[in-house]
């Protein structure tokens, strides 16, 4: 998604700038994420900017989140019309002659195009789109423009959308226009939800890349994994995840190897998932619980906790961090790897590692982004690749006088509505999301003490004006219903997101929000969209 | 910082930088100069005064940690008279509340108490005040007992500047000041989002760490550096362990980036989940389709799977065969994990839930 | 082995005549002790050990208390839990026990007592300052602080079964009792001959090493075992080192030869480590007689030269050596092979002969 988006604007997709030069900047844009929830130190790192270094913040957000208390600026668009109102700042930079002509004529192409587009956003048209009023456009649209170094960040808020890919470019597009990319304190920068999305993607954990995002179908990378493995490599680019489920469910696949993963509480309509495992011939799956998922599996494998294990991580700002054993598992319970060595090995393709460590050095000779990182590199501190070699001391920023493709390409998109809009039967919108208190799937979370003091259910927010309206009151049990099914969960009144919206998360088996959401996918990044869907609320 | 500064310090010359404090000078040579409200990177209040330092021709004791090094200072940090002044200032503190250590679960791993046997103090002079407060135990993470606390404001300093959830702040004064949230609520009851950086930067037992009580003393404790198991930020943490469990969650300001140090409540107080008696100790495997699991010996499931996978491949062709791999696992696993199904299977179809 | 007992349910075999506490360590049961010391006459004077004997009317303490044939034991009971919690909680009552300024903090059976009961308030009043012994803070090596003395007896026992120099005794009765040297005299001016065994089995801060006041806690010291330097027992014993600096040393418990004990200079005597007398240069001595420091380069290139000329003028015989009892095995190895391969005599000998 992030990568998708990215990579076809700059040639690499990841966080283009690190964690700590948010301290230290003169502006941040933050849209699509609940900083001080999703991703709590680095909103410490936002407020302490805004507190303490006086760097201005504008948030574009739907809800009304924490970071609003210290923006300067807060639009409220309606959630999905993130691409408008892109446009819209675009449109006012470009018209009131602000943006950084001589960064868009020496290091970017297609800027003709881009500007034809958004001339049509005007401030007062993106108002009707979004909802977000001209003058705060504008205002928005000055100050990130003059403030010197912005940085934008941004998470699931916007890549979880049918327009996902196309509203990652579009921060793009705002990013280069002003200059900010390739310096120290600006960048286009993705929080990833999971600590270790970054390196599942560097590793090559997708259907169309090697390790460090080596096409497949390229006839030579192919060759050159094919002497490294020693095996015949299939040039045809694999099945996304949402893919593999419908393949499931029309008998195309047969058998699904799941590692640590839980569709059956994360992936959208969930009804359906259920049916398209169901028809499987054989799963397995490794996890550290029986989570739903693995209660419909053929074989249950017990996994080590990374508090049992010995390997590395690679945060969201690129920086491979090692991770240590300090506890001995449960049981019989072994580390991942060590499960695929002895499957492999059983298949006739020996893999003999006698540790995480020997791994990595195979890592470091494929991935020449990791090349001149080792472990006793990492043993004080970590590395941000890409660090090509041992005497390297890794990247703080990307792209510093060169975009990894060349040049930077602006990407001229126009607003596409959300795939399912509320209407008369489905009258209200919901969005998903996490809260602080808990994470993803919940597997974890709660099973802690202290989350689940804090949060130990599942609950909708309802602005108190729709409240009023269904005459439902705060704690009260309500039934939520999409096209796809229903879910019960308690009624939370507040202000937080706007009237004729809900907001939801999905970290609770006893409310699944996730048999609400449409399976609508964005046509590049092959993301859902959590973000709006159209439902009815009725007091249960 | 252009140019250097010189000043002496216990008969040392020592080259600073303008704008350095007497105490960030002092340090970086190796001279120890105890403080107990100093936290760096956060405002220097000088509110304990435990770092006097005799400055030549200053009218009083200067407190090292709030005053800048200006050239040719002559500067003496381990004076008889300032020890003196340094042991009369830890026995108010001390004498401020109530500090049996028998009791207390900051035994071991306490600054106050360090300064105590660092000055060889018996008993302090004056009487020691009781002030009775009621135990802060309102939930499961964080306890506090204002009875020992030495209101450094550290605790306040945290939770505004470092992590500016702007919860805690000094109320009352004199002898009837007090830290806490708001209207003297309980956490439970604040604005709190239980990061736990007030407990980890007290100096004393006044803030500490709930489940970590009578689960092991600071010095039976194993401490290993690892990732935290949650978002992306990565933050760097210490798993303090005994007996196989963690027993509290630290981070460590010396190990630098991306967290300086810093924890959320996920990184600091949702690690119960390892040793969750939910936790699969065996490998399962349901023979038949409807059957119910049935627990099995590594080699059996390793067979099983070996087996069904071959057939299906024989049967179905490479790419008849998925696998999911994880944003949770290590790159080492997801880089094996798709090695086995590019090199072992034969098909492409990987994926992991980056997308979700 | 026919004879068994019955030990939380289960049957555990024992060897006739010994104590609950020992057989049940042998099936695996670790019951806590406070006055207990290994090897020597049990007191049963903590009641720490207290466990449950069916048919028994009350509680036993099971260091004192010999097995017998089919006899069911419980250790692990609420009720037995139950006293020994309140027995750590009289014995806390029995003096002041404020750790922060004790300098047992950290190495204290009844400090760790009390954490693992729980202990959070003290139930009972402690004993007024006016009722203790004032400390006795009056020789160099051992302090004795009565504060702290919850009367276990283990020093007693050390002083007179272990060490068997019968300098201390259990003295005075109910409230006034108190461990005392022949005429309750101070440890300097009694039969003590400062072996410091009772220091080393003290289990909390009423006996303590004074030259480690304030030189390290427990917890920050680092354990180095070795071998005492002075005389041919061979004593093996623990150095306590912080910061370069010895804090303390202690005997090495159940290793041969000395089985946890140590005598005054083994325990006491490694000032002369730190004495400013240390040779710290190599010295050279002048025409006038006088020495001067030199560097190594240039008193190793002395001596060289200077054997080499002895041995070309007057052969190797004109050369002798004398090695070091107090030397590891290592160096006497390397300095006989030095002067029989190297210079070529065997003119070496050390002062076993003296
Ligand atoms: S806060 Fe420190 S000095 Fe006070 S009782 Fe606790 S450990 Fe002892
Ligand atoms: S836990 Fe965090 S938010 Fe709560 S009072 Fe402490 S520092 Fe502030
Ligand atoms: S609670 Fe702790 S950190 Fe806060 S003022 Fe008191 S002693 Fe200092
Ligand atoms: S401690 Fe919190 S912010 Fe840090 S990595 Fe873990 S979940 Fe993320
Ligand atoms: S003897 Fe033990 S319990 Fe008593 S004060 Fe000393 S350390 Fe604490
Ligand atoms: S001095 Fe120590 S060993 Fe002796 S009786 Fe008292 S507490 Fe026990
Ligand atoms: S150990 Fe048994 S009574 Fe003390």
């Amino acid at each position: 998604m992030t990568v998708a988006g990215l990579a076809a604007t700059f040639g690499s997709g990841a966080m283009t700038n690190s964690i700590d030069e948010l301290e230290s900047t003169d502006l941040i844009l933050a849209t699509g994420t609940n900083t001080t929830e999703n991703h709590p130190v680095i909103g410490a790192k936002v407020k302490r900017a805004v507190r303490r270094h006086g760097t201005k913040l504008i948030v574009i957000d739907p809800r009304e989140i924490d970071l609003v208390k210290y923006a300067d600026i807060w639009l409220r668009q309606k959630p999905g019309t993130d691409v408008a109102v892109f446009n819209g700042l675009m449109n006012v930079i470009i018209a009131e002659g602000l943006y950084d002509k001589e960064y868009v004529a020496g290091r970017t192409e297609g800027f003709e195009a881009l500007k034809a587009v958004v001339a049509k956003y005007t401030p007062e048209s993106v108002e009707k789109i979004s909802g977000v009023p001209a003058e705060d456009l504008k205002k928005a649209a000055r100050m990130y423009a003059q403030a010197g170094r912005a940085s934008i960040i941004y998470a699931m808020g916007i890549t979880q959308h049918i327009t996902g890919t196309d509203n990652v470019k579009s921060t793009a597009n705002l990013s280069m226009l002003c200059g900010n990319v390739g310096i120290e304190g600006g960048g286009v920068n993705p929080l990833r939800g999971q600590n270790n999305v970054q390196g599942a993607c560097d590793m090559g954990a997708l259907p169309n890349v090697y390790p460090a995002y080596q096409p497949v179908a390229g006839e030579d990378v192919r060759k050159k994994f094919e002497a490294a493995w020693k095996a015949a490599l299939s040039p045809k680019p694999g099945l996304t995840l949402m893919e593999i489920m419908a393949a499931a469910g029309s008998g195309k696949i047969k058998a699904l190897y799941v590692m640590g993963e839980n569709p059956l509480l994360s992936d959208p309509d969930l009804q359906h998932v259920a049916k398209e495992l169901q028809k499987l011939d054989l799963m397995i799956v490794q996890d550290i619980f029986l989570t739903e998922t693995a209660q419909m599996a053929d074989v249950v494998l017990p996994a080590c906790a990374f508090a049992e294990k010995e390997g590395t991580f690679t945060n969201t700002e690129r920086r491979v961090q090692r991770v240590r054993k300090a506890l001995e598992p449960p049981g019989e319970a072994r580390a991942d790897w060590e499960i695929i060595c002895g499957i492999s090995s059983r298949m006739g393709y020996p893999m003999t590692y006698a540790s995480a460590q020997e791994i990595f050095e195979e890592i470091r000779t494929v991935t020449p982004s990791y090349a001149g990182i080792t472990y006793d590199r990492l043993e004080k501190e970590g590395l941000q690749w890409p660090c090509p070699t041992v005497s390297h001391s890794g990247t703080k920023f990307l792209h510093k006088d060169k975009f990894s493709r060349g040049l930077g390409l602006f990407t001229a998109l126009e607003y596409i509505p959300p795939n399912e809009l509320p209407d008369q039967e489905y009258p209200f919108l919901l969005s998903t999301g996490r809260v602080l208190y808990h994470y993803h799937t919940g597997t974890m979370t709660t099973r802690a003490r202290g989350p689940v003091e804090r949060c130990p259910e599942s609950l909708v927010e309802i602005h108190p004006e729709d409240a009023g309206k269904l005459g439902i009151a705060d704690g009260q049990k309500v039934r939520v219903t999409s096209r796809r099914g229903t879910v019960e969960v308690k009624a939370r009144i507040t202000e937080k997101s706007a009237p004729g919206s809900i907001f939801m998360n999905f970290h609770f088996t006893e409310a699944p929000v996730n048999f609400l959401t449409n399976p609508a996918l964005d046509p590049t990044g092959k993301i859902p969209e959590y973000k709006v869907c159209a439902v009815k609320l009725e007091a249960a | 910082m252009d140019t250097k500064i010189t000043v002496t310090i216990d008969g040392q010359e020592v080259s600073a930088d303008p704008g350095q404090t007497i105490l960030e000078a002092a340090r970086s040579q190796g001279i120890y100069i105890p403080t107990l409200c100093h936290y760096s990177k956060t405002t220097n209040v000088g509110a304990c005064r435990v770092c006097v330092v005799e400055v030549e021709n200053a009218r009083s004791y200067v407190a090292s940690c709030c005053a800048p090094v200006t050239p040719g200072m002559v500067i003496r940090t381990n004076t008889p008279a300032i020890r003196a002044a340094q042991k009369m200032i830890i026995e108010l503190l001390w004498s401020s509340g109530d500090h049996n250590c028998l009791t207390c679960e900051q035994n071991g791993a306490c600054e106050l108490q360090d300064l105590v046997y660092w000055l060889q103090i018996d008993k302090p002079r004056f009487p020691i005040e009781h002030h009775g407060y009621e135990m802060d135990n309102s939930n499961t993470m964080i306890t506090r007992d204002l009875n020992k606390c030495i209101l450094c404001g550290r605790c306040i300093r945290a939770c505004n500047e470092i992590q500016v959830n702007e919860v805690l702040d000094f109320a009352n004064r004199g002898s009837y000041a007090k830290v806490g949230p708001a209207f003297d609520a309980d956490y439970i009851d604040s604005s709190c989002v239980f990061c736990g950086e007030c407990a980890q930067v007290c100096p004393t037992g006044a803030i500490t760490f709930k489940q970590a009580k009578f689960a092991g003393r600071p010095w039976e404790l194993s401490k290993t550096r690892t990732t935290c198991a949650y978002c992306g930020v990565g933050c760097q943490i210490d798993l303090y362990t005994k007996d196989n469990k963690i027993v509290k969650v630290m981070g460590n300001r010396q190990y630098g980036p991306p967290n300086e140090g810093s924890l959320c409540v996920k990184g600091r107080f949702g690690m119960d989940f390892i040793s969750h008696p939910d936790r699969i100790s065996k490998p399962l495997i349901r023979h038949q389709k409807g059957e119910a699991f049935k627990e099995a010996a590594w080699d059996e499931a390793y067979a099983f799977i070996a087996q069904r996978l071959a057939a299906v491949k024989k049967e179905y062709g490479p790419d008849s065969i998925a696998g999911l791999s994880s944003a949770r696992c290590t790159n080492e696993e997801n880089y094996v994990f798709q090695k086995f199904l590019r090199g072992g299977i034969g098909t492409n179809n990987i994926d992991h839930c980056a997308r979700l | 082995m026919s004879d068994t007992f019955i030990l939380n349910g289960k049957e555990t075999p024992y060897t006739p005549g010994q104590m609950i506490l020992e057989a049940a360590k042998v099936g695996g049961i670790e019951i806590p002790t406070l006055c207990y010391l290994k090897g020597s006459t049990p007191t049963g004077a903590c009641r720490i050990c207290l466990v449950e004997v069916k048919g028994a009317r009350s509680l036993m303490a099971a260091c004192s208390t010999p097995v017998t044939p089919g006899m069911e034991v419980f250790t692990e009971t609420a009720l037995v839990h139950q006293a020994r919690k309140l027995n750590v909680e009289l014995l806390l009552s029995s003096g002041t026990h404020n750790c922060l300024t004790c300098e047992a903090n950290g190495n204290c059976r009844l400090q760790d007592l009390a954490y693992f009961y729980k202990i959070t308030d003290l139930r009972f009043e402690e004993k007024a300052a006016s009722d203790i012994y004032p400390k006795e803070d009056r020789n160099p090596l051992i302090v004795r602080d009565f504060s702290r003395c919850i009367l276990c007896g283990r020093c007693v026992q050390a002083c007179n079964e272990v060490m068997v120099n019968r300098a201390i005794s259990q003295g005075y009765r109910g409230k006034e009792s108190k461990i005392v040297t022949g005429g309750d005299l101070p440890y300097h001016e009694s039969e003590c001959v400062f072996c410091g065994q009772c220091v080393e089995v003290c289990p909390v801060g009423a006996l303590t090493e004074k030259k480690a006041k304030g030189l390290g806690r427990p917890w920050e010291i680092k354990k180095i075992r070795t071998t005492c330097p002075y005389c041919g027992v061979g004593c093996q014993q623990w150095l306590h080192v912080k910061d370069g600096k010895i804090v303390k040393v202690t005997a090495v418990e159940d290793a041969q030869p000395n089985m946890g004990r140590l005598c005054v200079k083994g325990r006491f005597a490694y000032d002369f480590i730190y004495s400013e007398e240390r040779l710290k240069t190599p010295l050279i001595r002048e025409a006038n007689g006088e020495f001067r420091e030199a560097s190594w380069d240039e008193a190793l290139d002395l001596v060289a030269e200077k054997f080499k000329e002895i041995i070309k003028k007057d052969g190797p015989d004109a050369i002798a050596g004398v090695s070091c009892a107090r030397s590891i095995n290592e160096d006497s190895y390397q300095m006989q092979k030095f002067f029989r391969a190297v210079i070529g005599t065997n003119n070496i000998d050390h002062c076993a002969r003296t």
